[in-house]
């Protein structure tokens, strides 16, 4: 039973919470509404993908947040050079942002932790001295990118989307996926074993760091303007959370994609809720803490007899 | 010695587990004073029995004894108070605290307002373990010690905790001679003042050495009980494994029945000059097809060093590793593994297995590049290879996707012998292949060992049990402080050149 909980919890939840809603909350079909949802969740999903894999290794990427908001400068200062450019130029800043705390991680020896904690201070100083105050913009082919929509669905839900599917196809079918979850599963064995340990430690922040820089653009399409002061701040915690839930745990060794996405829209779907039948905020992030606490109690490692 | 009633007696004790029962209809009566061997193979109910007695467990049926009344233990904690100490065979400390704290962890001597008498502490321990054989500075984080002087830590802590009974669970498995002899002698003390002691152990010698009384366990069963001195090796040898003793005769006490002649052709990995600061020196050893090198030696002599060196998980100050003729790159194991060098790793639970993936996924970990296109592995090719070593290995899982940590030990140790085999190595190092596994599966690895060097693979085999070693091994290297000592091949392999090799040095 509390397998079953572990494992599929986190759906029922979800499938609870929409029952409740389609029967209790006035609009909540509403195509508009729905979407609202989607598209606000989505760079959450993106983010929490990455940090899923840096999960699984026994790592945790704080800087993620951060780095949103590095992509968001280096999208405001590229744009000049057209959309495409910018979006190039912001990945690979995410991506050099992911190498350096993942060589802190693998090469140096600091706790995961630690060596994030050095980047979402650092990182998002680099982003407000690249870009000190909010600079909107009428880029059309970036507006487009955050408000289009492809048969009804906004882009950056199927974006999202895509990349879970990229993102669980790579944990469980190749190498690499296979590879992560046995690092963090035992870095010791892995390494006697002939694996690439440290490589696919900085690849896993690497991800994680372009997951969170497209992100990060994304955000910035939606919003018209580069914010690199407030972009993604806190967005790390919704991320963890998000895997938490989801029932990965923290310990390393299991990694659970489509549960990751679910404990997303699970908090989202909670807040939503919760702010539609007139509760405060405060109330949702009662309400959440209680959520995380339940997911990490059944996830938790059974004492073996 | 005198026995009126029984210090602790099981009568009839019965334990169950959903499919399983554990523990069936169990009698066992230990007097004070006395040692009594609990032995039988892994799974025949020795942990389960020693958990009832430990308040862990609460028996299905039966009484518990204790001091000739009727007993029932809520909890290990109660248990304790009442007398009954247990000694795991890993070390359950806190590694971070001083050996004194250890040592004292819930009976600190406090002074004023509750504050620690650090002081006092640390005067009572060091006379404590003064008593142990063990002259160390407490104030020291006990896992600066070595295993085996954190193993007498926890031996000290149990018996000084006013434990009438004390139960040893494999207590010598990571101790030096030198330290069981101090345990020994600890049990000899214990002996005399009265205290009873369970005494589990896979080491024959020792039972012999120090038991009064056995009771072997099979399957949740009582195979026999009685004085040990009635019963000689062979006959304590069938009643664990419950086969015919013309059987077990006639494969020797082992299972190695392969021809041990002298094996020809040039060396498929030749290790020249190992040396590491403090841990080898010079160390020179080669390996021939279808050749089993063992490594004798006592804990800490750099056996397990040498095979670390040798696939490049030690870096070294100095010497070369070939392979076919060609020197290994430095630095990873990467290189070795994919030149056909491989290493089992002594402890499984730390190095070897990965815990919460299954079966399957363990044993293709290391395989995995060549059971891949692109990056991306054929599940296909993967259940194959899998398939093909969970029959020949004989392991024993309710299906490849059983999470691995849910097997018995020397199913995990199939388990990563197969990770091995998937990769097809030329040479396979072997560092105590058999430790902690029970009786039935160390006979099929050891005959694994003979039919895999049959076939052509060069094996190095480390073990502490010298028997194995002896049987096992085609020549012997003996090693001593991190140094080759001695080199025995053909009719001088035998225990006595061993230990003689060994004791040589010593007294240089």
């Amino acid at each position: 039973m509390t397998r079953w909980i572990r494992d599929y919890g986190v759906y029922a939840a979800v499938l609870a919470l929409l029952v409740f809603n389609v029967l209790f909350t006035p609009y909540f079909l509403d195509a508009a509404n729905f979407r609202t949802q989607l598209v606000q969740v989505s760079p959450i999903v993106i983010i929490s993908l990455g940090m899923a894999l840096v999960i699984g290794t026994k790592g945790i990427d704080l800087s993620v947040g951060s780095v949103m908001a590095l992509a968001a400068a280096l999208t405001a200062l590229y744009l000049g050079y057209g959309a495409a450019v910018a979006l190039v130029v912001a990945l690979i800043g995410g991506a050099v942002a992911g190498a350096a705390g993942g060589t802190l991680v693998a090469y140096v020896g600091i706790q995961p932790i630690v060596a994030t904690l050095a980047l979402l201070v650092g990182v998002r100083g680099l982003a407000n001295v690249l870009v000190p105050q909010l600079v909107e913009f009428r880029n059309p082919d970036l507006i487009a990118l955050g408000s289009s929509s492809l048969f009804g669905v906004p882009l950056i839900v199927i974006i999202a989307a895509a990349l879970t599917l990229v993102v669980a196809f790579l944990v469980r079918r190749t190498t690499f996926g296979r590879q992560v979850v046995a690092i963090g599963g035992n870095r010791a064995a892995s390494e006697l074993s002939g694996l690439p340990v440290k490589r696919v430690l900085v690849l896993v922040y690497v991800i994680s760091g372009l997951l969170a820089a497209l992100a990060g653009v994304l955000a910035t399409a939606r919003l018209q303007a580069s914010d690199p002061t407030s972009l993604g701040m806190f967005i790390e915690l919704s991320a963890i959370t998000a895997v938490v839930v989801g029932g990965t745990p923290l310990s390393g060794g299991r990694i659970r994609v489509a549960s990751t996405v679910m404990g997303a829209l699970l908090m989202q779907l909670l807040s939503a809720t919760l702010i539609k039948h007139n509760l405060p905020q405060s109330w949702t992030q009662m309400v959440q803490a209680v959520i995380i606490l339940a997911a990490v109690y059944v996830t938790r490692e059974r004492v073996k007899r | 010695m005198k026995r009126t009633e029984p210090l602790l007696e099981a009568r009839g004790i019965t334990k169950r587990f959903p499919g399983v029962v554990a523990l069936d209809d169990v009698h066992l009566a230990l007097g004070a004073g006395e040692v009594h061997a609990l032995v039988g193979e892994n799974g025949a109910g020795k942990s389960t029995l020693i958990k009832v007695f430990t308040g862990v467990y609460q028996p299905d049926g039966g009484e518990l004894r204790y001091n000739g009344a009727p007993a029932g233990f809520a909890s290990p904690l109660e248990a304790q108070r009442a007398g009954i100490s247990t000694i795991y065979q890993e070390v359950n400390l806190v590694p971070m605290m001083s050996v004194a704290r250890n040592l004292l962890l819930g009976r600190e001597p406090r002074g004023r307002l509750g504050v620690i008498d650090t002081a006092r502490l640390y005067g009572h321990a060091r006379a404590v373990l003064r008593g142990f054989g063990l002259d160390t500075d407490v104030r020291r984080p006990l896992r600066s010690l070595g295993v085996g002087a954190q193993q007498m830590v926890a031996l000290a802590r149990a018996v000084s905790v006013d434990a009438k009974v004390v139960i040893m669970d494999e207590p010598t498995s990571s101790l030096e001679p030198r330290e069981v002899e101090t345990l020994f002698g600890v049990i000899g003390r214990l002996r005399e003042s009265g205290i009873a002691v369970i005494y589990v152990s896979h080491r024959l010698d020792e039972l012999y050495r120090v038991c009064d009384n056995v009771t072997v366990l099979r399957d949740g069963r009582v195979a026999h009980t009685g004085p040990l001195a009635d019963l000689n090796r062979l006959k304590l040898i069938s009643l664990m494994l419950g086969r015919d003793l013309a059987e077990v005769k006639s494969g020797g006490l082992t299972r190695f029945n392969r021809d041990q002649g002298a094996v020809d052709g040039t060396p498929v990995v030749e290790a020249r000059g190992l040396t590491r600061r403090h841990v080898l020196s010079d160390v020179t050893v080669s390996v021939r097809p279808g050749e089993v090198v063992g490594l004798g030696g006592l804990l800490g002599a750099g056996r397990t060093e040498t095979a670390k060196a040798i696939v490049g998980a030690l870096p070294l100050d100095g010497g070369q590793v070939l392979v076919a003729g060609a020197p290994l790159p430095r630095g990873g194991t990467k290189a070795a593994i994919s030149a056909g060098v491989s290493m089992l790793p002594e402890d499984r639970k730390a190095e070897g297995i990965i815990p919460g993936l299954s079966v399957r996924d363990n044993i293709a970990l290391a395989a995995l590049p060549s059971l891949a296109r692109a990056g991306v592995v054929s599940d296909s090719r993967i259940d194959r290879v899998v398939e093909i070593f969970m029959r020949r290995l004989r392991i024993k899982a309710s299906s490849p996707h059983q999470v691995v940590s849910e097997l018995s030990g020397g199913n995990q140790q199939k388990v990563l012998l197969a990770r091995w085999l998937a990769v097809r190595p030329k040479v396979l190092l072997l560092d105590e292949p058999t430790r902690g596994i029970d009786v039935g599966a160390k006979a099929e690895v050891q005959a694994l060992i003979d039919e895999l060097a049959g076939e052509g693979l060069g094996v190095l085999l480390i073990s502490s049990d010298l028997e194995e070693l002896v049987e096992g091994a085609d020549r012997i290297l003996v090693l001593r402080e991190g140094a080759v000592v001695g080199e025995l091949s053909g009719e001088n392999v035998t225990e006595a050149k061993i230990m003689a090799a060994i004791a040589e040095r010593a007294h240089d």
